[in-house]
């Protein structure tokens, strides 16, 4: 066990970048010292530490909070807006999709914007259907928007790094229920790169491909799997929009399986994609159609058995790792 | 026509010049369409020409404004360059956004034109980010953010005012009430008989004026501006005028009332504002003739060179998308 959780890199993250740039600024709903530095603290201590004229709460207003970003880019500021629950962004996406996204392209390259979206959301707490959804497909289909979604405190650091660095909209998606995960601490300043993936694991039988949360899972479904003989390749993602062809068409060359794990449902999903650019390109390399898993295409359910039976967890990767090896 | 704290000759014939730059230049356009000389989609703001032209006056060159797709008199009256303008409508690579943005989508940062939305209400809170920008630099802009009355109804107008009030931005949001929101009247959309009384469930000055009388609209826009200015916070001024024209070109207007129509035609803000600086000594007959031919000659030299412009190459389709190209 390492020694810091996501929750207290992705602070980190902030306080370096706050103190490395003067242009960054936080906002959201909670995010400032007198309402607790955020509903779970991710951003305690800042306000008291850069003051309230960078670290502002606001009002419970999305469209607010995330048109105040826009703007705020525009006239050269680099602000970290919160959106408290991905759910959230669900009453924003005029200002995310149609702007955010778009001003760049629409104004011939004069203007961009470079925010960060920190969003958090996962099912597994029961928060039920309007707290929980994963919602990145919704995102990562949409020109000039990137996708982020880390799975380990050291990737939190470096890719929250990236995403306040890049001079793109980037949606950097948190998972409530593994927020206080330990790793390996970041070193200061360090960053990942936006659009790599890494492998966590080598393995010459099948590829296993997943981010943020599923990692986890899929590392417990790979070392059961070794017991039983079988070699898997965990590939975490990391970036989702742009995602790391060059990476997993190599482990799958090597490998001939693959499947795509993820927390959101699986029709049109990000698996869907990542699974048709691999038949794309090697159809003839693949012993086995690409699978994909994903959770249950319904809303993210309350109760504890059937919120338990939603998403996939270790033994239902698994499973379905055997299943793809017979 | 009001009085009070007049502006000086220079001013108002300033303000006379922004206008008949956007009456000529509404009339040609729709005469470009009509021609089939350009096909584009187009909003008239013929009607509204009082209203930009007013409040640029109060404005400095680097200060920000946000509009909505009905907004090429804001846009003119904000300086961008009709060349600039033009080639981007005919959706040339020597547009403002190399024929990237379009009518609805213009963005020219070296006149402040920082966003034109083609979403009802979203000027606002970007307008807002704007703003607060110039807060926490100090820099003394002001953000004016233009909309309609119908965009009074929407989230991101009360959303955009309450934040701006709270936080004190230094923006003004101009409401256009033409009575029109698409084709629906104003009274069938929308509660408040005034758009206006809307400030006051967001703490701030809210005062409707005669958008089409050039010394009221001034006026409160020079109020709202200094207020911004000085960091007293924002302000709602809603201007009343008249849309000449239907929602789009094109549209039959068939909804709208035939008589209210002809009377607000009948009162064109232009000539009449036109006839008082002449009246009142402001500005001579010939002299605004000669200003008015030689707008007329740079529209014709802006659409000239407009048609005459490159498309843009079809490689702009994987430019501008990120900062970075795709591979």
């Amino acid at each position: 066990m390492g020694s810091i959780t996501i929750l207290e890199s992705i602070n980190r993250a902030l306080v370096d970048a706050m103190e490395a740039d003067e242009a960054v600024l936080i906002l959201g709903e909670d995010v400032a010292d007198p309402e607790d530095g955020g509903v779970l603290g991710v951003t305690k201590g800042l306000s008291t530490r850069f003051g309230d004229h960078r670290v502002r709460s606001t009002p419970i207003a999305e469209q607010a909070i995330v048109g105040a970003a826009i703007g705020v880019s525009l006239g050269g500021f680099k602000p970290v807006a919160e959106i408290m629950l991905m759910n959230f962004t669900t009453v924003a996406m005029d200002m995310i999709v149609n702007h955010a996204a778009k001003l760049r392209f629409m104004s011939g390259g004069q203007t961009n914007v470079p925010i960060v979206i920190r969003t958090m959301t996962g099912s597994g707490f029961a928060n039920g259907g309007q707290h929980s959804d994963y919602l990145e497909a919704w995102f990562a289909h949409t020109a000039g928007i990137k996708v982020v979604a880390p799975s380990n405190p050291s990737d939190a650091y470096g890719l929250l790094r990236s995403a306040i660095d890049d001079p793109d909209p980037v949606i950097f998606i948190e998972n409530l229920p593994t927020y206080f995960t330990k790793g390996e601490a970041p070193e200061s300043g360090h960053r990942v790169p936006i659009g790599k993936a890494s492998v966590v694991r080598e393995g010459s039988d099948v590829t296993v491909i997943a981010y943020a949360k599923m990692v986890q899972e899929a590392a417990a479904a790979v070392e059961a799997l070794a017991s039983r003989g079988i070699s898997a390749e965990l590939i975490d993602l990391r970036s989702i929009a742009p995602w790391d062809r060059e990476t997993v068409l190599a482990s799958v060359k090597k490998t001939g399986r693959a499947i795509v794990v993820h927390e959101a449902v699986t029709p049109f999903g990000a698996g869907a994609e990542i699974s048709s650019v691999i038949h794309e390109n090697l159809f003839h390399a693949l012993k086995a159609p690409v699978q994909r898993l994903g959770a249950a295409f319904c809303p993210v359910p309350f109760s504890r058995p059937l919120e338990s039976a939603f998403a996939p967890d270790a033994a239902a990767i698994e499973a379905a790792v055997g299943r793809l090896l017979t | 026509m009001t009085n009070r704290t007049a502006p000086d000759a220079a001013t108002l014939v300033a303000i006379y010049r922004r206008m008949a730059l956007i009456k000529a230049n509404d009339e040609r356009s729709r005469k470009v369409i009509m021609t089939g000389r350009l096909v584009m989609p187009y909003y008239s703001p013929r009607g509204q020409e009082v209203i930009p032209s007013a409040v640029s006056a109060n404005l400095n060159d680097n200060d920000y404004i946000c509009t909505i797709y009905r907004g090429t008199h804001d846009m003119l009256a904000k300086g961008v360059p009709l060349k600039d303008l033009w080639a981007e409508l005919a959706g040339r690579v020597t547009g403002t956004c190399k024929g990237k943005g379009g009518p609805m989508h213009i963005t020219h940062p070296k006149s402040g034109v920082m966003v034109t939305t083609g979403i009802v209400g979203s000027s606002m809170p970007i307008a807002n980010g704007l703003a607060w920008s110039s807060q926490l630099k100090g820099d003394g802009r002001v953000t004016v953010a233009y909309f309609g009355d119908g965009a009074s109804n929407i989230g991101a107008f009360h959303e955009a005012l309450n934040l701006a009030s709270v936080w004190k931005l230094p923006v003004v949001f101009v409401c256009q009430n033409n009575e029109w929101g698409e084709h629906t009247a104003y009274e069938k959309a929308t509660s408040a008989p005034r758009v206006a009384d809307r400030a006051a469930s967001y703490s701030m000055p809210g005062i409707r004026v005669d958008g089409n009388d050039v010394l009221e609209t001034y006026a409160a826009a020079r109020d709202a501006v200094e207020r911004a200015r000085s960091g007293a916070g924002p302000t709602l001024v809603e201007a009343m005028t008249y849309r000449f024209h239907g929602h789009i070109f094109g549209d039959t207007d068939a909804y709208m009332d035939p008589e209210r129509k002809a009377a607000a035609i009948a009162a064109d803000p232009v000539p009449r504002f036109r006839e008082w600086l002449i009246e009142q000594g402001h500005a001579a007959e010939a002299d605004l003739a000669a200003m008015e031919a030689a707008i007329d000659a740079e529209i014709d030299q802006a659409i000239d060179y407009a048609l005459a412009s490159d498309f843009p190459d079809v490689g702009e389709l994987s430019r501008d998308v990120f900062a970075a190209e795709a591979a």
